[in-house]
């Protein structure tokens, strides 16, 4: 009896997740980095506005997905770890390392955490790259996508990417994935935050809901 | 060189002390086979609220304590003092929601002696969620931070497995849906002071009435740079109803047909008197 007079909302004890719809793709010079904006804790969503590209360092951004605790908790982490490992160096360091030091806490941890980063940003060395991390592998790619609504444009970002886009056709080619994909994932919505990163710096931009492109929607 | 009366599994090791699960499972195990269950432990059942307007910060929070379908505590506090200008609101599990915001307080007072500098709300936050991260989630504490440092007014949501959002208003609890609602529907950036208590106040009250785990008062908690204004008590939106009618039975309604007086020899070995909250 009482279950039904005072039912608990099982958010109130589920884990936060982010479940989401994170992008990452390079251009010649650079990269961008997309996400959504919804955490979800069940089926209530507790923060419509979060921003999920979360820097590493200057030119070093990550994508946060899967459970919010474990990702944020991962990319302080290798924050940290890569402001201690360029003070080493004595130089801004290069996208490989801080991917192979989230790659390490994935893999070591793997039955313990659930989250997936995508790590991209610009360095001198081989310029704009790439790299997801899933469950603790580490490749390089020309563009990465994840998240829960990653599943819904598999075919569009095969069929959409060309190699050596500009910048502006790379912006536009992210937005475009990201209204589709929360369009149609109900995990992901909210606002689209995109992170442009090339050898001058990183910009940080928001695109509201209402000024995302419109496709088909009846 | 040896210390009276101390041995060395006595000397304190600091944390959480897990001794007693072993003994706590042999424990359930007996009793579920007679058929009993295990005594579980108290939610607060809970509306905690949060804004940021023109001048500083607002908390709010309700004042009824659960224990499943029984009112434990009428008016229990839910928002505890970190730091002079740094208060938290604690939903959850009543007693990890208590202790974490009592270590949180201490552990803010050492650092900021360390480092000689005012407590920064970040801090606050950072230490809260890497201690729930650390415990997995198993410390049922859901927690509003606020307060006023050298970089402004800021409020934070820390979530019992260590993730935390920051915005400029926030619900959480069991009344939470009811409470968000509200300031949806309400919130502008830079309220003026009176607006911004009216709006907690209005949201809290949608969690007192729209949710059988809140109830009972409206607590207020506004950090500005200047002054700290902890109104407890700030509104009852539920009063007391009053009874229409004597229920009293004149005495002589029923006859006494037989009267047995039997003294007992009682001393008196010891008097304490513990005063009740009953407001």
């Amino acid at each position: 009896m009482s279950e039904e007079l005072f039912p608990e909302p099982e958010w109130l004890s589920e884990e936060v997740k982010t479940g989401t719809t994170i992008i990452a793709v390079t251009f010649d010079g650079g990269v961008v980095l997309g996400s959504d904006s919804r955490v979800s804790a069940g089926e209530a969503v507790v923060n419509r506005v979060m921003n999920k590209l979360s820097p590493l360092h200057d030119k070093i951004y990550c994508a946060l997905s899967g459970s919010a605790a474990d990702a944020q908790t991962i990319a302080e982490i290798v924050n940290y770890q890569l402001d201690v490992h360029s003070i080493e160096v004595e130089d801004d360091p290069l996208v490989c390392s801080a991917a192979t030091l989230v790659k390490n806490i994935s893999y070591k941890y793997k039955e313990e955490l659930s989250a997936h980063l995508i790590v991209a940003g610009w360095d001198k060395k081989k310029g704009g790259q790439v790299y997801a991390t899933l469950s603790g592998l580490l490749t390089s790619q020309p563009f990465a996508i994840g998240g829960s609504g990653s599943f819904y444009i598999n075919g569009f970002v095969d069929a959409e990417y060309r190699k050596n886009m500009t910048k502006r056709e790379c912006q536009e080619f992210v937005v475009n994935a990201l209204t589709l994909a929360m369009g149609r994932d109900g995990s992901s919505g909210g606002v689209a935050y995109v992170v442009t990163i090339d050898k001058d710096g990183a910009e940080e931009k928001c695109v509201l809901g209402n000024e995302l492109p419109k496709f088909f929607d009846q | 060189t040896a210390v009276l009366g101390l041995k060395n599994a006595d000397t304190p090791t600091g944390g959480f002390s897990f001794e007693n699960t072993r003994r706590n499972a042999v424990l359930e195990a007996n009793l579920s086979e007679k058929g009993y269950s295990a005594p579980n432990a108290r939610k607060t059942g809970t509306t905690i609220a949060g804004l940021i307007f023109k001048d500083g910060v607002i908390l709010g929070a309700d004042t009824r304590a659960t224990d499943d379908m029984v009112v434990a505590d009428k008016n229990c506090m839910k928002i505890h003092y970190i730091a002079p200008k740094i208060y938290c609101c604690g939903a959850g599990v009543a007693a990890d929601a208590e202790v974490t915001t009592q270590m949180m307080s201490s552990n803010v007072e050492l650092h900021s002696l360390s480092t000689g500098r005012p407590p920064l709300v970040a801090m606050v936050t950072r230490q809260l969620k890497q201690m729930l991260f650390r415990y997995q989630g198993h410390i049922g504490s859901s927690l509003i931070v606020g307060g006023v440092d050298v970089n402004g007014p800021q409020l934070y949501s820390v979530y019992p497995h260590g993730s935390y959002d920051k915005l400029p208003f926030l619900t959480m609890g069991s009344g939470a849906a009811s409470a968000v609602s509200v300031f949806e529907d309400r919130y502008k950036p830079n309220m003026e002071l009176e607006e911004a208590k009216q709006l907690v106040r209005d949201a809290i009250t949608a969690g007192i009435f729209c949710d059988l785990g809140s109830g009972s008062n409206v607590d207020l908690c506004v950090i500005t740079e200047k002054t700290v204004d902890y109104l407890r008590g700030y509104d009852q939106p539920v009063q007391k109803g009053l009874r229409e009618g004597t229920y009293r039975y004149k005495p002589g309604t029923t006859a006494v047909l037989t009267k047995t007086v039997t003294p007992l020899p009682l001393d008196v070995v010891d008097e304490s008197v513990q005063v009740m909250d009953t407001e």
